[in-house]
């Protein structure tokens, strides 16, 4: 395992320049075995983190419900977002797991959010809440991306979804549409993904979460989509917030009948 | 009898359209209320729209042809020009401003330096156009630029023309996917001129074989 990631930091090596499609491949290609994915290695940190007794109620995660029911997490991930009762809310995987660590485990929902994601630029390590949503999405993997839609929330939720991704705001007048609604597109090299074409839009978040070369570090849904608002100089995005929501339960439904492969690696 | 049946049935099928786009925009602007947190190092006022932004998320950038004379005229209207009005400036510095990025990211997560998210250091175009061939990581939202000016010539008209497009791409072109630099104050509109310039100077490494 050691020797593998070894030898990828030799590949990034070798290619010092942009990240284009072509190297992303050429990764994924030398590293047809799985657990050469330095993601492997955040997603057994989330398996200790998910069953250790944590926070001030001193209780692990075991019984957080995902959808499934208490503490069942295999294949949960590929049926969210889902209506949750409890809640009564439509949520993703890591705003499920934001309401699971603050009435279960009793965290702060402020503090949590003051330190949400691993900052790239100091080469730290994923937090706590990166890992454990990795570890949770990886219990679908191979599994058919199978969002419901029978709640009239869940409805609602894809239909907002579509209309904020065509919302234009921003000192640069984009929208998500701007750059995600054509075949072949991209800035500078980076490809983009076109969410009307369903071959696209399922390999895209069949991969997601997914270990970010550039980054060395695993990302989620939620800090693809603050990541998106950033490059459209929007404020910052609330981490669970229902326009975060709306827009992956629109993405996810669009990429419906794909199959995860988790976890996924990117430029 | 027949024309006034067939509006009345267009009318029909328009008025609940138009009335449920509203529905939903109010909808989209109360779910962006509920979904970014105001405080320091924010700044909620990018998050309101313009009449331009709003129509273009509404109709999905497909305006009627009303809409688009009323952005194309609207738009036009805040079109300014440098103070010497010479609309041709520094190639070289256009060089710069076309290579350098936008600047303005804000926000506590990964916030531009202070003096970048006031505006950009530059107009981002190879994000979305090839220009200097030289150049290979060029995106193609927008259309090659390559040899702009040595295709297209320096006339008053074409200048005015590359100038105008710059400064706010809605006065000719509604819904486009390309910012309104000048308008947003991305580039300024000496800058502008310096980038104007760059696109159609003989001497311009664009213009070059
Ligand atoms: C200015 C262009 C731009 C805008 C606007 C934009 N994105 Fe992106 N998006 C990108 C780029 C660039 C990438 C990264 C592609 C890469 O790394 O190859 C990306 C990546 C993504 C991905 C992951 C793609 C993958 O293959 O894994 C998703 C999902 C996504 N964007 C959704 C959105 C949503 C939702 C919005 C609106 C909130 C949005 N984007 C707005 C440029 C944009
Ligand atoms: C987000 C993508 C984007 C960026 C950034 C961008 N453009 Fe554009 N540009 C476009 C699109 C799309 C069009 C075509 C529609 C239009 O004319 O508005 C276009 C059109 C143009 C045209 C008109 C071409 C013609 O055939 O008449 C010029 C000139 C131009 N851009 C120059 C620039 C320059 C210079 C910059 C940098 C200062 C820049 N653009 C930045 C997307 C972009």
């Amino acid at each position: 395992m050691k020797l593998k990631v070894i030898s990828l930091g030799a590949l990034a090596l070798a290619t010092p320049l942009a990240w284009g499609e072509a190297s992303v491949a050429d990764y994924r290609a030398a590293l047809a075995d799985k657990d050469a994915n330095p993601g492997m290695l955040i997603i057994d940190k989330g398996e200790r983190l998910f069953h250790e007794k944590r926070g001030p109620k001193n209780v692990s995660l075991e019984k957080c419900d995902f959808g499934l029911g208490p503490g069942k997490i295999k294949g949960a991930y590929a049926q969210l977002p889902r209506y949750f009762k409890d809640t009564q809310k439509v949520q993703d995987l890591e705003s499920r797991l934001l309401t699971c660590m603050t009435t279960l485990q009793g965290f702060k929902e402020d503090e949590l959010k003051a330190k949400l994601y691993a900052d790239q630029r100091l080469n730290e390590d994923n937090t706590d809440m990166e890992a454990i949503a990795a570890y949770v999405s990886f219990q679908s993997d191979g599994m058919k991306i199978n969002p419901p839609l029978k709640h009239a929330a869940e409805k609602e939720a894809v239909k907002l979804g579509e209309a904020m991704f065509w919302r234009r705001h921003g000192p640069m007048d984009f929208s998500c549409a701007t750059c995600h609604t054509e075949d072949g597109k991209r800035i500078r090299l980076q490809g983009l993904v076109n969410v009307f074409k369903p071959t696209d839009i399922q390999a895209t978040m069949s991969t997601w979460p997914t270990y970010r070369v550039s980054h060395g570090a695993v990302r989620n849904m939620q800090h693809r989509i603050w990541d998106c608002h950033w490059q459209m100089r929007t404020p910052d995005i609330d981490y669970g917030s229902p326009a975060t929501v709306a827009l992956i339960s629109f993405l996810t439904y669009q990429a419906k009948g794909g199959t995860y492969d988790l976890p996924g690696m990117k430029r | 009898m027949k024309t006034k049946l067939m509006t009345a049935c267009l009318l029909a099928v328009l008025v609940p359209f138009a009335q449920a786009d509203e529905k939903l925009a109010a909808k989209v602007d109360k779910l962006v209320a509920e979904s970014f947190r105001a405080g320091p190092g924010q700044d909620m006022s990018r998050l309101t729209q313009d009449e331009t932004q709003k129509i273009c998320s509404e109709t999905r950038n497909s305006p009627t042809p009303a809409q688009i004379q009323a952005i194309n005229a609207r738009e036009q209207a805040t079109i300014k020009y440098p103070d010497d009005n010479k609309l041709m400036g520094d190639w070289k510095n256009g060089e710069k401003l076309v290579k350098g990025g936008f600047g303005m990211r804000i926000g506590n997560i990964e916030p531009d330096k202070v003096e970048r998210q006031k505006g950009g250091n530059g107009g981002n175009c190879y994000a979305c156009h090839a220009l200097d061939p030289k150049e290979v990581a060029a995106g193609n939202l927008g259309p090659s630029l390559a040899g702009y000016g040595a295709l297209r010539g320096s006339s008053e008209e074409i200048i005015k023309y590359t100038y105008d497009k710059l400064y706010n791409t809605q006065a000719t072109v509604a819904c486009s996917n390309m910012p309104r630099m000048g308008h947003f104050g991305i580039l300024t509109p000496a800058q502008i001129a310096d980038v104007t310039a760059f696109l159609i100077s003989a001497e311009s490494p664009l213009n070059k074989k």
